[in-house]
């Protein structure tokens, strides 16, 4: 499993950032970490807290408490804006495209080119677009030219996964990718994902499906109840342990802090 | 070159099957509404009624060509008919009386004015969240009220000034129609080639030769049979013949706004917000804008319909900007083939849709029917027209693509 040298500073590191709703907790005192080059799943319940971290790092709320470090300097993200200009670019599970906008148009969608007379000038679109694509091995679109309506929910994730590697996205955020793909469909946005991470970006999962995050995630961050229960290397534990951490919290053989120090 | 075809066209039948109808559906009634007609009446395709045709559907186009933008936005301005009629008002109002405005002052003002309501009603539809069939169904009321009041103590208000007639009224020379025609065939063959060298360079896909040639024949064909027809002397007692030189503004208005719509970044955000508003405002666009530019545009090109209207009738009255207007700029909308539900549609579908409402009402009107009998028929097109967007819709559902 690849790590990162202690070297460099992690790609993200979150360090005690706590956010609640009125009387609700929602995140207390959440320590995190997503290196880049590297699949950080991040797996808990439901209203353990993943929504809410999620957001806040897309700048969606802001965090109550705690510091926000990417690339090893401190940085305040105040708003979705503030999230893109840092190179951090998150896939929602259905939120990401216009089903009317082929594949071209919605990866240029807010960001588009254009030439001298400030028309849209299609043609570096569409190059660019495909040279992405190919890049990421997605070869399965017959024409980028198609709105993504007609596309199966594995290729519409594809080209929304794109998006982030076309705007040279250092920290992709991915929210339940697999949720609505076939078998298939799944293994070919899983493939997508670890390629993404080969190429050098931090990659967040956030997954219900264990078989999925363990069949790329390198680390797991177990969230429950709004505290982090245990971050550990996906290599040291298995599915079985994983299920207690989400449930429980904790974990039969050491306490979580102790793995993380070992892996 | 014929494999290349082959593949077109499977792709245009793939389309077709997950409920992208494109124009062809439109087009194909437009010519079984002319033959029925010709065969009820022989005066249907004579040069007289095709000239009129074209004028007398004018006003009504205009203003559908913004309706489309606000349809493709996926919300609804009923307001279009009496804010046209506020714009003829102003117009009517300023232009004429013992102190005349210069006619270029009065069409600004009639044109910022309604401007100026679009930006207000798109304003209170983005920024307050009031769906747009209730502030615009405000506005019908609302505007209504203001172009009688406007009007009320003159009763009609007869045009004079010769440029504001002559929108409607005045002829090209024949000459004149045939140059336009051959300028424009030029730039829009130009247009076609310019695209299809840059993107074969660049190795991109490209519709076959053939089909660009059928493309570039139709339009200069249509076009040919349009100034010929138009050239054709109609006159009974003076020689009348020529172009309209509203069909050439709308023309160019038809061009400006297509443009706007497919090549401007404002355009693809119209159909993203369309599409999916919550995944535009997550792309970075700014939806409450884009929604209160579409509404400004509405009220703009009503302004212009309405200026239209005005000058054909030489006059304004207490019933300007009512009666059928709004009904046939939203039908003509729909029929063209832009889409109720949003996302979907063209600026040509409100020259197609008003087109078809028009041979409709004219065809029947040389057939002596009642008016009862019109709206009767145009409801039934109308309704075909929906019926036809929302079955085409359950199409891109069944095949999966929702």
């Amino acid at each position: 499993m690849s790590q990162t040298p202690q070297t460099t500073p992690p790609l993200l590191e979150l360090r005690k950032v706590s956010k609640s709703f009125g009387a609700v907790q929602a995140l207390k005192d959440v320590d995190f970490v997503a290196p880049a080059g590297t699949v950080t799943a991040l797996v808990g319940d439901n209203g353990a807290g993943k929504s809410t971290l999620i957001k806040c790092i897309g700048g969606i709320h802001p965090f109550d408490h705690g510091q926000i470090l990417f690339e090893g300097k401190e940085v305040a993200i105040h708003s979705p804006k503030d999230a893109a200009h840092l190179g951090i670019e998150i896939v929602y599970q259905d939120l990401a495209l216009c089903d009317n906008l082929d594949s071209v148009q919605n990866m240029f969608l807010g960001r588009e080119i254009r030439n001298w007379l400030r028309l849209l000038d299609e043609t570096p679109m569409e190059i660019a677009a495909g040279q992405t694509l190919r890049d990421l091995n997605v070869t399965t679109l017959k024409s980028l030219r198609m709105p993504v309506a007609s596309l199966s929910g594995g290729q519409r994730q594809s080209v929304a996964v794109a998006k982030a590697v076309l705007w040279k996205s250092k920290l992709a955020i991915l929210d339940e990718p697999t949720a609505a793909l076939g078998v298939a469909q799944t293994a070919q946005v899983l493939a997508l994902v670890r390629r993404l991470a080969e190429s050098g970006l931090g990659v967040i999962l956030i997954s219900h499906n264990l078989n999925d995050v363990f069949a790329v995630a390198d680390r797991i961050s177990v969230l429950h109840l709004g505290r982090m229960a245990a971050d550990v290397a996906t290599a040291d534990v298995d599915s079985q342990e994983v299920v207690e951490l989400i449930t429980t919290g904790r974990y039969r053989r050491q306490p979580a802090h102790a793995v993380r120090e070992e892996t | 070159m014929a494999v290349a075809i082959r593949e077109y066209l499977r792709g245009y039948l793939g389309r077709v099957r997950s409920g992208e109808l494109g124009t062809l559906p439109i087009i194909l009634g437009l010519v079984v509404i002319s033959i029925v007609f010709q065969n009820l009446n022989q005066n249907f395709l004579t040069a007289q009624n095709l000239a009129n045709l074209l004028v007398q559907g004018s006003g009504v186009a205009v203003i559908a060509m913004g309706v489309v933008f606000v349809l493709i936005l996926g919300e609804i301005d009923l307001s279009v008919g009496y804010v046209s009629g506020v714009g003829a008002a102003i117009l009517a109002l300023t232009v004429t009386g013992q102190h005349p405005w210069p006619w270029e002052l009065s069409v600004l003002a009639a044109v910022a004015a309604c401007a100026l309501i679009g930006a207000l009603q798109g304003t209170i539809v983005a920024l307050m969240r009031i769906p747009s069939f209730v502030v615009t169904l405000a506005g019908l009321l609302g505007w209504n009220g203001v172009v009688l009041l406007l009007v009320a103590d003159r009763g009609t208000i007869p045009i004079d000034n010769p440029v504001i007639v002559g929108v409607a009224n005045s002829l090209l020379t024949p000459d004149q129609g045939w140059l336009v025609l051959i300028v424009g065939v030029a730039l829009y063959v130009s247009f076609l080639m310019g695209q299809y060298i840059v993107r074969r360079r660049r190795h991109l896909s490209v519709d076959p030769l053939p089909l660009l040639a059928f493309r570039a024949v139709l339009v200069a064909g249509l076009g040919a049979v349009v100034v010929y027809v138009c050239n054709e002397n109609r006159g009974l007692l003076v020689p009348i013949q020529g172009v309209p030189v509203i069909t050439v503004l709308i023309v160019i208005m038809l061009v400006i706004l297509t443009v706007l719509a497919g090549r401007t970044k404002f355009g693809r955000h119209v159909y993203a917000v369309g599409g999916n508003a919550e995944a535009a405002r997550r792309a970075g666009i700014n939806v409450a804008g884009v929604r209160i530019a579409v509404f400004t545009i509405a009220s703009t090109m009503a302004a212009l319909g309405g200026i239209v209207l005005a000058s054909r009738l030489r006059s304004v009255d207490t019933g300007v900007g009512g009666g059928n207007i709004l009904l046939y700029s939203i039908a003509s909308a729909v029929i063209g083939g832009t889409s109720l539900f949003g996302g979907r549609g063209k600026v040509v579908h409100a020259l197609l849709g008003a087109t078809v409402i028009q041979a409709i009402d004219n065809g029947m009107g040389l057939l002596s029917l009642s008016a009862g009998a019109k709206f009767a028929v145009t409801g039934l097109v109308l309704f075909l027209a929906a019926a036809v967007d929302a079955l085409s819709r359950r199409g891109r559902t069944a095949a999966g693509i929702g």
